[in-house]
């Protein structure tokens, strides 16, 4: 009998399904992926047991950061609202600009609307959109003002809430900021009627059952 | 995965041809970047998303229904700076002696004991109930569950054995983390209620002559 001869065959596989599936996998996360905006200055947010994941729009967050001493930095974010037609970051810029006697253009608009958090005394915050380097710009995110005299924070937090009153509030505060200076930024947003706040934070799970009751 | 082009033989004394190549490009590169971009995108997509805790300060505009507390459920908690924690039961109350502070610490074995022991009831029912969910004994969906909970915390408040009333005051050099941490406690142990409130006079005097 003669031998079976088993044909040399090229080690060769089709990737093209394989191939298929990864591009249409990439496309969709790609699209889908919300990237975090990257925080004005580098802040460690405390631990909790909390699963609830951020609220992705209309929300208002308010970055506290540690600055010289005891005081603290404060930055904003807002976005533009669920929906797409919505421009909250534009009224929030326009109603600003009538408050401190500024008028923007609609480019200068048009960018603000495109930016993520921000924090400056207002009279820089034209630089700040017109800087054409990143680094120029990240430079002037000194923080806003929360002096008694002339509280802009006070005056974003009231206009921002005025603009989308259907914004929650999420407090991004560095773990080493003490007590005094985050209760001025709550009390602040209190008087402006919120009362519930999402304090961010890193999920840290804890196990605590019922053996943990003392006897 | 490399692909290997076997070579055609030459045909016998026929036209020099131009060899016939098969039509395959070589994926192996662009596999391995769509691999790697993926990998990243789904990395991403999962852990980076921050995680909220959710607080509901009091009013502050005084309402005419003000809770009343009372004085052996209160469980006051203090802030002292660099990390420290000090805690008493009861109120302060005029022509009485001054309560003493204890002190405690943010560990597993510090604070989190005390609120056990004192919400214990509590802590058990919301346990029990949630260890049940786990195993499969009682299939309530999480909607569901959260309106128990909260149903219970609400008894709980009140009744009259329920558990402590939790105010967490802060110091003025008290960081921000501290605060988060004892907030974090008061989800672990389900206390009910719970409230940051400022310090008064007295306690601030406790706490300047409290054991370091």
């Amino acid at each position: 009998m003669p031998k079976i001869k088993s044909t040399a065959r090229s080690p060769h596989i089709d990737m093209t399904p394989m191939v298929d599936l990864f591009s249409l996998l990439l496309t969709f996360f790609i699209l889908t992926a919300t990237f975090r905006p990257t925080d004005p200055t580098q802040i460690t947010i405390p631990n909790s047991v909390s699963e609830k994941i951020t609220p992705e729009k209309d929300i208002l967050t308010i970055y506290i950061a540690p600055g010289k001493g005891d005081k603290a930095k404060i930055f904003l974010n807002f976005d533009n609202g669920k929906d797409t037609t919505t421009h909250f970051r534009t009224e929030l810029l326009e109603q600003m600009g009538k408050q401190y006697k500024m008028t923007f253009t609609p480019k200068e608009k048009d960018i603000f609307s495109k930016k993520s958090n921000f924090g400056m005394p207002i009279n820089e915050l034209k630089a700040w959109i017109n800087a054409k380097e990143t680094k120029d710009a990240d430079k002037m995110q000194v923080g806003i003002p929360t002096d008694s005299l002339d509280n802009q924070f006070a005056w974003w937090i009231r206009t921002a809430r005025v603009v989308n009153p259907y914004a929650e509030v999420a407090i991004k505060a560095d773990g080493n900021v003490v007590y005094p200076q985050v209760k001025k930024v709550l009390d602040l947003i209190q008087d402006n009627g919120v009362n519930k706040f999402n304090l961010i934070t890193t999920y840290d799970k804890q196990d605590v059952g019922l053996k943990d009751i003392p006897k | 995965m490399g692909e290997i082009v076997q070579e055609e033989k030459g045909q016998k004394g026929g036209k020099k041809r131009a060899k016939k190549q098969p039509a395959h490009v070589d994926m192996t590169p662009m596999v391995d970047l769509i691999c790697l971009l993926l990998t990243f995108f789904i990395l991403t997509a999962a852990f980076n998303k921050p995680k909220v805790m959710v607080i509901n300060m009091p009013d502050k505009k005084p309402t005419k229904d003000h809770p009343k507390v009372l004085a052996d459920r209160m469980l006051n908690i203090i802030l002292g700076d660099s990390g420290k924690v000090y805690y008493y039961v009861g109120m302060i109350e005029p022509g009485k002696p001054l309560p003493t502070l204890i002190k405690s610490n943010y560990s597993k074995d510090g604070i989190r004991k005390i609120l056990l022991e004192k919400n214990k009831d509590l802590f058990t029912k919301i346990t029990e109930y949630n260890n049940n969910r786990l195993t499969g004994k009682v299939r309530d969906a999480d909607t569901t569950a959260q309106r128990y909970i909260k149903e219970w915390k609400k008894a709980d408040a009140l009744s009259s054995k329920g558990g402590p009333t939790v105010l967490i005051k802060p110091d003025d050099k008290a960081k921000y983390k501290n605060i988060v941490a004892l907030v974090n406690e008061m989800a672990i142990t389900n206390i009910a209620v719970y409230a940051i409130v400022d310090m008064n006079k007295q306690e601030k005097d406790m706490l300047a002559h409290a054991p370091k």
